[in-house]
């Protein structure tokens, strides 16, 4: 079943032409995108800077209106809803941010961080402070931290703990959509393969949907089930990351592809594997 | 030929706690000609290796314990700093991972990259090709030239059009590219590049390291490469060093180090690295979390 539903979305940003000028031809940040994501899966968006990812993700948290198109969230318009429903709806939405320095309080414990948005939602969950930091130490158990890490402050924690309060934050709510902006590209590789993996775990254990936003194709073929490939606000290519990995039908998708870097010396399009080790010049220059 | 000998270099930082050894002893050869990659991750000290070569650690708060740098016949830690400013930019150049910050949002590139011609013309004039009584306005037109024919080695298109744009009329990729037209204006022999692709998308990654790769088969520059992304170590460097908490766990040829590490530490990195051909929930992460601060 699907849980959301992006139907022809387009926005397009007007941009003034010096002080008093007319308006200048729009920016067309996203132009004509569709997509559907099941419940219970991971979908991919890949792109590059400018292609229209943070517009897409911001339309779909409905903190833009779109210029056309519909987004539907469970069967509802997100966009048609009043005020109040947008601000319930908003609970089953929520985010990982992909700055685990700036994303959190320094001002605010952990306790209070992950307490957040159960304090916004309070009217719907009818949760007391003490159901509240029962809950928020469920949580962190979830995430792979302690109880006692409640009073403690951003600033003692690694970066890829400080990530995981903010997934424990996102689950908070228990929302049925997790929209997740590059949660690992300001991370070590091996604090990477940690997360990864806890939300590869958090998942099939929670049943939840991944909206998965990226750059790094290596990664989003180990942690999505489908992927969309945008360019210049258009969707480029979709489909399972297995068919776009091993078989790409667009350019762009090959290009992409290609110029992903491979942990494999033998294959360097530098030094090709006879070269290795030593300088040749003249020779190897451009091989595969 | 070694160009660059690092033996036994430690370096000890102050903080508010005391001091701390950031670089225990580390050991690094940089053959001349070769893409040199020192990978590790955050707080490793790869990038302050690399800012010790070039002598930019500002002492204090850092202090040299020990070893010595060599780097084509200087002893590095031993230069005066009139010595060090008479190498920097012609003998050795830096790009950092930023390309925005590294430019001044103010000037146009032209006169970023002029100002970068003459004062490597000073110290080197024949860079500029020009006796060292010309005039100044001379001098500033022939650097104008120099710097348009970089512009267009690096790859932007009209350079002499595009040159006397702003900063921020560029986007990331052409930002560094001039950044790295204007570090090798000086003809230096080493360049140490710290991070350079990492602010990039895979695309422009992939066209800025064509293009360092190019200037190493070309005109035999050297590159001291410090990323914490194997898999541009693994596609653009020949030789590796594998950096952990200040030390070089493992060095080494590339297809050697990467391909069957001797090491645990580069076992455990390279295991953690998501692949193209990997599938959901494959990683067999196996790295002891280095998780500090708790």
């Amino acid at each position: 079943m699907s849980i959301l539903v992006v139907e022809d979305l387009v926005k397009h940003y007007t941009v003034r032409r010096g002080w008093f000028g007319g308006a200048a031809e729009p920016v067309r940040a996203v132009d004509g995108v569709s997509f559907v994501i099941d419940s219970g899966e991971c979908l991919g968006i890949v792109g590059e800077s400018g292609s229209g990812k943070t517009t897409l993700t911001r339309a779909i948290l409905g903190l833009e209106r779109p210029t056309a198109g519909r987004i539907l969230f469970e069967g509802e318009d997100i966009h048609a809803l009043s005020p109040k429903a947008l601000r319930a709806q908003r609970a089953r939405i929520q985010m990982v941010f992909q700055d685990p320095h700036a994303s959190l309080n320094p001002r605010m414990s952990v306790r209070d961080i992950v307490a957040e948005p159960m304090e916004v939602h309070r009217d719907v969950l009818r949760l007391s402070g003490r159901q509240i930091t029962d809950r928020v130490a469920e949580l962190l158990e979830l995430v792979r931290m302690e109880r006692g890490h409640l009073t403690r402050y951003p600033h003692e924690f690694s970066g890829g703990q400080r990530q995981r309060i903010g997934i424990a934050r996102a689950l908070a709510c228990n929302p049925r959509l997790v929209v997740l902006d590059e949660p690992t590209s300001a991370l070590d590789v091996s604090v990477q393969a940690q997360v990864l993996a806890l939300l590869i775990g958090l998942q099939d254990q929670l049943g939840l949907t991944f909206l998965f936003i990226s750059h790094d194709l290596a990664v989003v073929r180990y942690i999505c089930h489908r992927a969309a490939l945008i360019y210049r606000g258009k969707l480029v290519e979709d489909g399972p990351v297995d068919q776009i990995f091993d078989a790409p039908r667009t350019d762009y998708a090959k290009t992409l592809l290609a110029a992903m870097p491979d942990p494999d010396p033998g294959k360097s399009p530098f030094w090709g594997p006879a070269a290795q080790g030593k300088i040749q010049p003249d020779s190897e220059k451009g091989a595969p | 030929m070694a160009l660059l000998d690092i033996r036994g270099l430690r370096l000890a930082m102050t903080s508010f706690d005391g001091e701390t050894e950031i670089l225990k002893g580390i050991d690094l050869t940089i053959p001349q000609g070769a893409i040199a990659g020192v990978v590790g991750e955050t707080g490793s000290g790869k990038s302050l290796t690399g800012l010790s070569v070039s002598r930019l650690v500002p002492t204090p708060p850092g202090r040299y314990l020990g070893g010595r740098i060599l780097f084509d016949g200087h002893d590095m830690l031993a230069a005066s700093e009139e010595e060090m400013r008479a190498l920097r930019g012609t003998r050795i150049s830096m790009i950092f991972q930023d390309p925005t910050t590294n430019l001044n949002p103010a000037f146009r590139i032209s006169t970023q990259m002029v100002d970068a011609a003459l004062a490597v013309a000073a110290r080197d004039p024949d860079i500029l090709s020009l006796p060292a009584t010309a005039r100044r306005r001379q001098k500033r037109a022939v650097a104008r030239q120099l710097a348009i024919e970089m512009l267009g080695r690096v790859g932007i298109v009209d350079p002499a059009q595009r040159i006397d744009a702003y900063p921020h009329q560029f986007s990331g990729g052409m930002r560094q590219r001039v950044l790295i037209a204007m570090a090798l204006i000086g003809r230096p022999k080493l360049l140490i590049a710290d991070e350079p692709t990492t602010a990039l998308d895979v695309s422009v990654q992939a066209q800025v390291l064509a293009l360092i790769h190019s200037f190493v088969v070309d005109r035999g520059l050297t590159v001291m490469f410090i990323t914490h992304n194997l898999g541009v170590v693994a596609q653009i460097c020949n030789e590796v060093a594998v950096m952990r908490q200040g030390e070089i766990v493992e060095s080494g040829p590339v297809a050697k180090v990467l391909t069957s590490p001797a090491h645990a530490y580069t076992r455990a990195l390279m295991a953690s690295v998501p692949t193209r051909e990997m599938k959901r929930g494959d990683l067999s992460f196996s790295v002891d979390p280095v998780e500090a601060a708790v």
